[in-house]
């Protein structure tokens, strides 16, 4: 079983090295937000801790895990989008969106 | 059945994670492809659901209702000038959930659990512990750090190196004892403390300009610790998130320590700036500079044909993105090309730059890496420098004493002209005299950026 786990490691950090490597420095700062958001994953883990009813202390370190990690999946996923959402590439007329100081 | 659909949407989700991060090699597939992977977190937290350990729902519910009420203004409301202080919080956030499934994973295999874990089991939580805490409280330094709620210059004092190396020494001892006997619960968290104090000392000495690679590198430690969770609880999707992560946060502090010129220990235990570099500013300069009006600096760009404009921390710090791009408009409707030159490490964290001249609409082909466009400078008219120092300062190729020689830099000073703007002459981060601002083609437009910028603006209207 850990021998499988190795091996799932070992491979998805490879693919991780592969993709990654290719992103452009441009989208350097939403690759890392991504990143953080998908390790929002975590709550799977943390779901069951606070679920599983194994008595107060794991219950209660469970569900501030469960907060914690929800928080990196919302903020994270939604920081990106809004980041991603900005850089477009055609030259527009933004006379509506200029923000004057 | 019920473990199979569970274990089903897993691999669901791991293939959208893995094409959600492959679609940000695209930017105009990016969105769509990061949306993607929302969807497959919003599949595998609904498998998990469907897990029999589950008997009770309401503490789950009320931590994702509480998560999301915290994590929505954070996504949301927070401005892209403070991204990386959010990132950096965020890393703390998830090292914290890593940490406390660990500890709870600990905890209750003695109270009321098997009372025994297996020692590859026992190894794998105390990655998770170590990592985990030691990214929880070094993320949070970062943060403090970087919000200018901590002092961002580096505190160091004698023998730093040797007492964090002791302690680092002791986590480890510790974490073989837990190991060999994991009832031995006061080593266990005597390790969750020490590692937490060690993440604390040895961010504290570390620079605000290194911030890029600290913050990657924490992001590595906390994918680590995820994957440990993942072996511990024997978790698959952990383990290829954890990975995934794990790889992505080292590769992009070995990018942004190359674009220093430095290696990893140089960054974690060098303390870049401080004693180092005060020797180096004890010269003192006498060398002249040429300072130049608003007017002046205004008709230079006004008649300009190619203009290349290099952003730094110092633009994000004044807040002059949207000037920035006001102006680089102006120039254009008058005929001329503006380029911008983005070097790795400007600003805080990987691709700051890139992002604050995105939100103020810059599109995004005209934003260029330090190796596409540094041919360009010597057919350059005006090079417009915002408060940039370091990546443009010629002693990085030139001045072999120089502590900076070899970091590869933007080849600002091979342009016909250069405007510097930029608060006073107070040296940048590494305390290094800048040949540049004394060069027979360098004028200097002393102020605030943004305000500069905006007399630029107007200037260049009436010119």
């Amino acid at each position: 079983m850990l021998i499988l786990e190795l091996y799932v490691f070992v491979l998805a950090a490879f693919v991780g090295f592969v993709v990654i490597t290719r992103v452009p420095p441009l989208l350097h700062t939403p690759l890392m937000s991504a990143t953080n958001a998908i390790s929002g994953i975590s709550l799977v883990g943390s779901m069951v801790a606070a679920g599983a009813n194994r008595g107060t202390v794991s219950t209660a370190l469970g569900f501030i895990a469960v907060v914690c990690a929800t928080t990196n999946v919302v903020g994270g996923f939604l920081i990106t989008d809004r980041m991603l959402k900005m850089f477009r590439r055609e030259p527009h007329d933004d006379a509506s969106k200029t923000r004057k100081q | 059945m019920r473990e199979t659909i569970t274990q089903l949407t897993y691999l669901a989700a791991s293939i959208l994670f893995i094409l959600g991060l492959r679609s940000l090699t695209r930017p105009d597939k990016a969105r769509r492809g990061m949306q993607l992977a929302a969807v497959g977190m919003l599949l595998a937290l609904c498998g998990t659901l469907m897990n029999h350990q589950i008997v009770d729902y309401r503490w789950i519910a009320g931590g994702l209702v509480l998560g999301t009420i915290i994590g929505y203004p954070l996504g949301m409301w927070v401005p892209t000038t403070a991204l990386p202080q959010r990132i950096a919080m965020s890393l703390s956030f998830g090292a914290l959930a890593a940490t406390l499934v660990g500890v709870a994973e600990y905890y209750s295999a003695f109270h009321g659990g098997e009372g025994h874990i297996g020692a590859a089991k026992m190894t794998a939580i105390g990655f998770e512990v170590l990592l985990g805490s030691l990214t929880v409280t070094g993320a949070l330094i970062a943060a403090g750090k970087l919000q200018e709620w901590v002092p961002s210059q580096p505190m160091t004092y004698r023998g730093q190196n040797l007492v964090n190396f002791a302690m680092f020494a002791a986590a480890l001892v510790l974490f073989a004892m837990v190991v060999l006997d994991p009832t031995r619960s006061t080593a266990f968290y005597t390790m969750i403390g020490l590692a937490a104090l060690l993440g604390v000392l040895m961010v504290m000495p570390i620079g605000g300009a290194d911030m890029p690679v600290v913050v990657a590198l924490l992001n590595s430690y906390c994918g680590l610790a995820a994957a440990a969770t993942g072996f511990a609880l024997g978790n698959s999707i952990l383990i290829i998130c954890g990975a995934l992560d794990g790889a992505s946060g080292f590769l992009l502090a070995i990018l942004m320590s190359k674009a220093m010129n430095r290696s990893f220990a140089n960054v974690l235990f060098g303390a870049f700036g401080g004693e180092t570099a005060a020797a180096a500013v004890g010269g003192g300069s006498a060398l002249p500079v040429r300072s130049v009006s608003a007017e002046d600096a205004a008709i230079q760009l006004a008649y300009a044909q190619r203009v290349i404009i290099v952003p730094g921390y110092g633009m994000a710090v004044a807040q002059a993105q949207h000037a920035v791009r006001e102006l680089a408009e102006l120039i254009e409707k008058r005929g001329g090309e503006v380029k911008y030159a983005i070097h790795p490490v400007a600003g805080r964290m990987p691709g700051h730059m890139n992002v604050l001249l995105a939100e103020a609409n810059v599109p995004y082909d005209k934003l260029y890496d330090m190796d596409e466009i540094n041919s360009e400078f010597p057919q350059t008219d005006v090079a417009l420098v915002i408060g940039a120092n370091d990546v443009v300062n010629p002693a990085a190729r030139e001045d072999k004493s120089s502590p900076i020689y070899g970091m590869p830099i933007l080849d600002v000073d091979h342009a016909k002209s250069v405007i510097v703007l930029k608060r006073g002459m107070a040296a940048g981060f590494a305390g290094i005299e800048n040949a540049l601002f004394h060069a027979p083609a360098t004028s200097m437009l002393f102020g605030d950026a943004k305000s500069s910028l905006t007399k630029l603006v107007s200037e260049v209207k009436s010119a």
